[in-house]
C-alpha cells in the first residue's frame, strides 16, 4: 500500500465561529497564581496532587510497618492504623489519581491536542483548582482536629463512620465529607471545561475520529465523573445530616455499647449503593485516561499507528457506558438481595471483553512496529503487564460466587492496587517522561529514569503479586494485626515483613524521580521542538514550551494522530497538521 | 535484548511463583468445594491469557526492536483478527461465568432441610441463638434490648421463650447437616466468616441477612469479623466447633433458654428494666426468609 494523500477534493471546513480574544494576565499574580491559563492550572493541579500523593505514600509506609512488624512500632495504635488506611485510600483514588489525570494531564493536553488556545471557560477553570486546593487542605486539617481523621475505611460505610466505635467520628468524618463535597464542586467546574472544550473548541479538521486516544480517554472519563460524582455528593450530604442533624437516611434502630440511639428506619445499604454507583465508574475515571495516554505512548515509541483505532474508541466509550451497570459487584456479600448477583456478575464479566480488546490492540501495536525502548515505552510495557495481571484478578472477584470467599481479604487489596494503583501510576510516570520535554523544553535524565523505572516496576509487582495469595489463606484486609489464628501459618508474617521492606525500597526510590525532575529543569538535554517525532498537535506549537495561546495560527488538521510508518513517505511520521501537498514522497527528495 | 528477557522473567516468574507458593487455600471444611473448583477453572482460563499476552509482548519487543531506517508495517485495522479475538474472549468469559452462576444458584438456594441458628454481632463480640423445641426463633428488635435481655428478643413472642442463648463467642454445630446462618447486628456492619467454610455475608443492622453451608469436618475453627466495624475490628473473634450430632446435642442441652435466663435475671433487682426507648425501630427489611 503506497501513500495516498487525502483527496484534494476534501474540504477542511471554515471555522464556524470567530476566535475569541484570550484573557491576558496583567501581573505576575494573575499569570502564575490566580492563573487562567490551562497549562499553569495543569501544573498547579499536578503539583498539589503529587504533594498530597506523597502524604498518601507515607501513610502506606506507616501501615506497612505495622503489618510487617506488629508490636514493634508502639506509636501506631489501632485507631491510628484505621485512620492511615482510610486517608491513604481516599488520597490515592480521589485527591491524587482523579485530580492528576483530569486536572493535571487533562488541563495540559486537551487544549494542545485538540488545537485550541485554552479551555473554553478559563475563569471557572481557575476556580476549579482553588476549590480543589481547599478540599485538599481540609483533608489534611482533619488529622489535627480532636479525635483525628476518620478511620471508617475509604468507603466510609455508615453506621460505623459516624458512631463512636470508629476513630474520627467526631470532627474527622465531617471534614472528610465536606472535603469530598468541595472536591466534587471543584471537579465539576473543571470537568465541564474539559467536556465543552473537546466538543466545541477543536480546531478545523479535527473530527472526533481524529482525536488522539489520550483525549478520548480523558473526555470519556470526565463524562463518567460528571455523572458519577453527584451520587457521592448526595451520599456525603445525607451522611452529614445523619451526623449533625440527627436524620436517619442511613441509620436503622441501633443499640450501641448498650445504649439505644436516637436513630431509626434508615438503610445502611442505601449508602453503599450511592457510594458504589460513584465508586465503580471512579475506577474507570482513573483507568480511561491511563488507557488513552498509554495508547499514545505505545504508538509513538513503537513508531507505528495504534492498531484498531476505531475499535479502541468504541471500547473506551463502551467501557464507560457499562461501568454504570456493574456497581453492585462491590456488594455481593453486603446483604443486598442475593439475586442481584446474577445480573451484576454478568455485566461485570461482559466489561472484560472491551477491556481485553484494548489489551490486544496495545500488543498488536507493538507487533510489526519499530520499538524504541525509551522511558515512556518501558513504563507503557510495564503498565500492560500490571494491568493484565490486575484485570485478570478482577475476573475472579467479578464472578459472584468466587467473590464470596475472597471479598474483604488481602486478595482484594492486591487486586485493586495492581489494577488501579500500580498500573495507572506507571502511566503517570510514562506520561511525565513523555511530556516533560514539552512542558520544560528539556529531557529527563536517562540513567536516573532507568533506575527509577526498574525499581518501581519490579518492586511494585513484587509487593502486590504475593499479597493475592494471603487472600487465599483467608487473611482479612483492614486488620490492625492478625493475632492468633489456627489457619494462618507463621510464614505469612514473614511474607508481610518482606513486602514491607520492598515497599520501603520502592518508596525511597521515588526520591530519584524527584531529583531527576528538578535536576533536569536546568541540566537536562535540550529537547528541541519534537523530540519523539510525534504526530499529534501538542508538539506543533509556536514555541517549546508552548506559550500563552499555544499556537501562532490555529493549526488545520488533515489526518488522524497516528500516521507513523506510512508507506511511500520519506519520514516515518506525518504530523496531523502537515498539508498533504507538503508530505514528501519522493524517496530522498 | 534486556527488555524482552525481563518480560519473559516476569511472566514465567509469576507462573513459577503460583505453583511453588507456600500460601494457598486454607483446606476446605464445608460443602462449597464447587467454589474452589470455579476458582481453579478461572485460574486456568485467565492464566493462559496472561501467559499468552506476556509471551507475545516478549516476542514483539525482541523481533520488532528498533532498527535505524526501518519502518513499521502500516495496517491500521484488521477487522477479521479483531472479531476473532472478540469472539474468543467472549467464549472464555462465558466459560467462567456459566459455572459461576450455576454455583451461585446453589449458594442462594437454601435447602429445605437446613437447620437454623442466629449469629448476633455487636462491637466487638459474637453471641449466638438457636431455636428451641418449636424450631422457631422468636422475633427480636433493638428496642427490647436491655441487661436482662441482651438478645433483644420480643418477650411477648411465645416462639422466643424456648430459644437457646449462647452468650459466648464459641458456638457448636453438628457435622454434615446443612445450616442456615441468620445474621443480625445491633450496631454497625459486621461479617461472620470462617475461612474453611468459604461462605460469608455481611451483617447489616436493621435487617437479617443469611447464608448457608454444611460443615464437613469435625474440629475447631476460627471465626473472624470480615467487615470493618470500628477500632476493635481485628479483635472480634469467635470459635465454631463442629461436633458429631451426639456431642452437639449434649452441648446444646447445657445452654440456657431465654425463659431460663429471664428467670435468673429476675432474681436481680428490676431497676434496669425500665429504661425508656424513644421510638419504635424499623421493621426487619430485606432478604430474610
Amino acid at each position: 500500500m503506497a501513500y495516498v494523500a487525502p483527496a484534494e477534493a476534501e474540504q477542511i471546513p471554515a471555522a464556524e465561529v470567530e476566535e475569541v480574544e484570550l484573557y491576558h494576565a496583567k501581573s505576575w499574580v494573575t499569570k502564575y497564581v490566580f492563573s487562567q491559563d490551562a497549562k499553569v492550572i495543569a501544573i498547579q493541579y499536578s503539583t498539589t496532587a503529587i504533594a498530597i500523593g506523597l502524604v498518601g505514600l507515607v501513610l502506606s509506609w506507616l501501615m506497612r510497618l505495622q503489618l510487617g512488624f506488629p508490636e514493634v512500632f508502639d506509636f501506631i495504635e489501632p485507631s491510628d492504623y484505621y485512620q492511615f488506611i482510610t486517608v491513604h485510600g481516599m488520597i490515592m483514588v480521589i485527591y491524587l489519581l482523579t485530580a492528576l489525570f483530569l486536572g493535571g494531564f487533562g488541563n495540559y493536553l486537551i487544549p494542545l491536542m485538540v488545537g485550541a488556545r485554552d479551555m473554553v471557560f478559563p475563569y471557572v477553570n481557575m476556580l476549579s483548582y482553588w476549590i480543589y486546593l481547599g478540599a485538599v487542605l481540609l483533608l489534611i486539617t482533619s488529622f489535627f482536629v480532636p479525635g483525628g481523621a476518620t478511620g471508617a475505611g475509604w468507603t466510609l460505610y455508615p453506621p460505623q463512620a459516624i458512631l463512636s466505635g470508629t476513630p474520627g467520628s467526631e470532627g474527622g468524618i465531617i471534614l472528610m465529607l465536606v472535603s469530598l463535597a468541595l472536591f466534587i464542586i471543584g471537579f465539576t467546574m473543571g470537568g465541564l471545561n474539559y467536556v465543552v472544550t473537546v466538543l466545541q473548541a477543536r480546531t478545523r479538521g479535527m473530527t472526533l475520529m481524529r482525536l488522539p486516544l489520550t483525549i478520548w480517554g480523558i473526555f470519556t472519563a470526565t463524562v463518567l465523573a460528571l455523572l458519577a460524582f453527584p451520587a457521592l455528593f448526595v451520599g456525603a450530604v445525607m451522611m452529614t445530616f445523619d451526623k449533625l442533624l440527627g436524620t436517619s437516611f442511613f441509620m436503622p434502630a441501633i443499640v450501641e455499647m448498650g445504649e439505644y440511639l436516637d436513630y431509626g428506619g434508615g438503610s445502611p445499604l442505601l449508602f453503599q449503593h450511592l457510594f458504589w454507583f460513584f465508586g465503580h465508574p471512579e475506577v474507570y475515571i482513573v483507568a480511561l485516561p491511563a488507557f488513552g495516554i498509554v495508547s499514545d505512548l505505545i504508538s509513538v515509541h513503537s513508531r507505528r499507528h495504534i492498531f484498531g483505532y476505531r475499535m479502541m474508541v468504541w471500547a473506551i466509550v463502551g467501557i464507560g457506558a457499562l461501568s454504570f451497570f456493574v456497581w453492585a459487584h462491590h456488594m455481593y456479600v453486603s446483604g443486598m438481595n442475593p439475586w442481584f448477583g446474577f445480573f451484576f456478575a454478568t455485566t461485570t464479566l461482559i466489561i472484560a471483553v472491551p477491556t481485553a480488546i484494548k489489551v490486544y490492540n496495545w500488543t498488536l501495536t507493538l507487533w510489526k512496529g519499530n520499538i524504541q525502548f525509551t522511558l515512556p515505552m518501558l513504563f507503557a510495557l510495564a503498565f500492560i503487564v500490571t494491568f493484565v495481571n490486575g484485570g485478570i484478578t478482577g475476573l475472579f472477584l467479578g464472578n459472584v460466587v468466587v467473590d464470596v470467599p475472597l471479598s474483604d481479604t488481602m486478595f482484594v487489596v492486591a487486586h485493586f492496587h495492581m489494577v488501579m494503583g500500580v498500573a495507572p501510576i506507571l502511566v503517570v510516570f510514562g506520561g511525565i517522561y513523555h511530556w516533560y520535554p514539552l512542558i520544560t523544553g528539556r529531557m529527563l535524565h536517562e540513567g536516573m529514569g532507568q533506575f527509577h523505572f526498574w525499581v518501581t516496576f519490579i518492586g511494585a509487582y513484587t509487593i502486590f503479586l504475593p499479597l493475592h495469595y494471603l487472600g487465599f489463606l483467608g487473611v482479612p484486609r483492614r486488620y490492625f494485626e492478625m493475632g492468633e489464628t489456627n489457619f494462618i501459618p507463621e510464614s505469612a508474617q514473614d511474607l508481610n515483613a518482606f513486602v514491607t521492606v520492598v515497599a520501603l525500597i520502592v518508596g525511597v526510590a521515588q526520591v530519584v524521580f524527584f531529583i531527576n525532575l528538578f535536576w533536569s529543569l536546568r541540566n537536562g538535554k535540550q529537547a528541541g521542538s519534537n523530540p519523539w517525532k510525534a504526530c499529534s498537535l501538542e508538539w506543533r506549537t509556536a514555541q517549546v514550551p508552548p506559550g500563552h495561546g499555544n499556537f501562532d495560527d490555529l493549526p488545520v488538521v488533515y489526518r488522524w494522530a497516528y500516521d507513523y510508518g506510512v508507506p511511500g513517505v520519506d519520514e516515518d511520521f506525518i504530523p496531523q497538521d502537515l498539508p498533504p501537498a507538503q508530505v514528501s514522497t519522493g524517496k530522498g527528495g | 535484548m534486556f527488555v524482552p528477557i525481563m518480560l519473559l522473567l516476569v511472566g514465567l516468574g509469576t507462573v513459577v511463583f503460583h505453583f511453588i507458593s507456600p500460601w494457598w487455600w486454607t483446606p476446605i471444611a464445608s460443602n462449597w468445594g464447587y467454589i474452589d473448583d470455579t476458582i481453579i477453572l478461572t485460574f486456568w482460563v485467565t492464566g493462559v491469557v496472561f501467559v499468552g499476552v506476556i509471551l507475545f509482548m516478549a516476542y514483539c519487543t525482541y523481533r520488532y526492536r528498533y532498527k535505524e531506517g526501518k519502518k513499521a508495517e502500516y495496517e491500521p485495522e484488521n477487522p477479521k483478527l479483531e472479531w476473532w479475538l472478540t469472539i474468543l474472549t467472549s467464549i472464555g468469559v462465558a466459560l467462567m461465568l456459566a459455572p459461576g452462576l450455576w454455583v451461585w444458584n446453589d449458594f442462594v438456594t437454601v435447602p429445605e432441610e437446613a437447620g437454623e441458628f442466629e449469629v448476633l454481632a455487636k462491637q466487638w463480640e459474637w453471641t449466638y441463638r438457636f431455636p428451641g423445641k418449636d424450631g422457631k426463633l422468636g422475633t427480636s428488635e433493638p428496642k427490647y434490648m436491655n441487661d436482662k435481655n441482651p438478645f433483644g428478643i420480643n418477650p411477648k413472642d411465645n416462639n422466643g421463650r424456648d430459644d437457646i442463648l449462647i452468650d459466648d463467642s464459641e458456638v457448636h454445630l453438628p457435622i454434615n447437616k446443612p445450616v442456615k446462618v441468620l445474621l443480625r447486628s445491633t450496631d454497625v456492619l459486621h461479617d461472620f466468616y470462617v475461612p474453611q467454610f468459604r461462605a460469608k455475608m455481611d451483617i447489616v443492622p436493621g435487617s437479617v441477612t443469611f447464608f448457608w453451608f454444611t460443615p464437613t469436618k469435625i474440629g475447631e475453627f476460627d471465626a473472624l469479623c470480615f467487615e470493618l466495624c470500628g477500632v476493635g475490628h481485628h479483635a472480634m473473634r469467635g470459635t465454631v466447633v463442629v461436633d458429631s450430632e451426639k456431642d452437639f446435642q449434649a452441648w446444646l442441652n447445657e445452654q440456657p433458654t431465654f425463659a431460663q435466663s429471664l428467670a435468673e435475671a429476675d432474681g436481680d433487682s428490676e431497676k434496669n428494666s425500665n429504661r425508656v426507648f424513644s421510638e419504635a425501630s424499623s421493621p426487619d427489611r430485606g432478604i430474610a426468609q
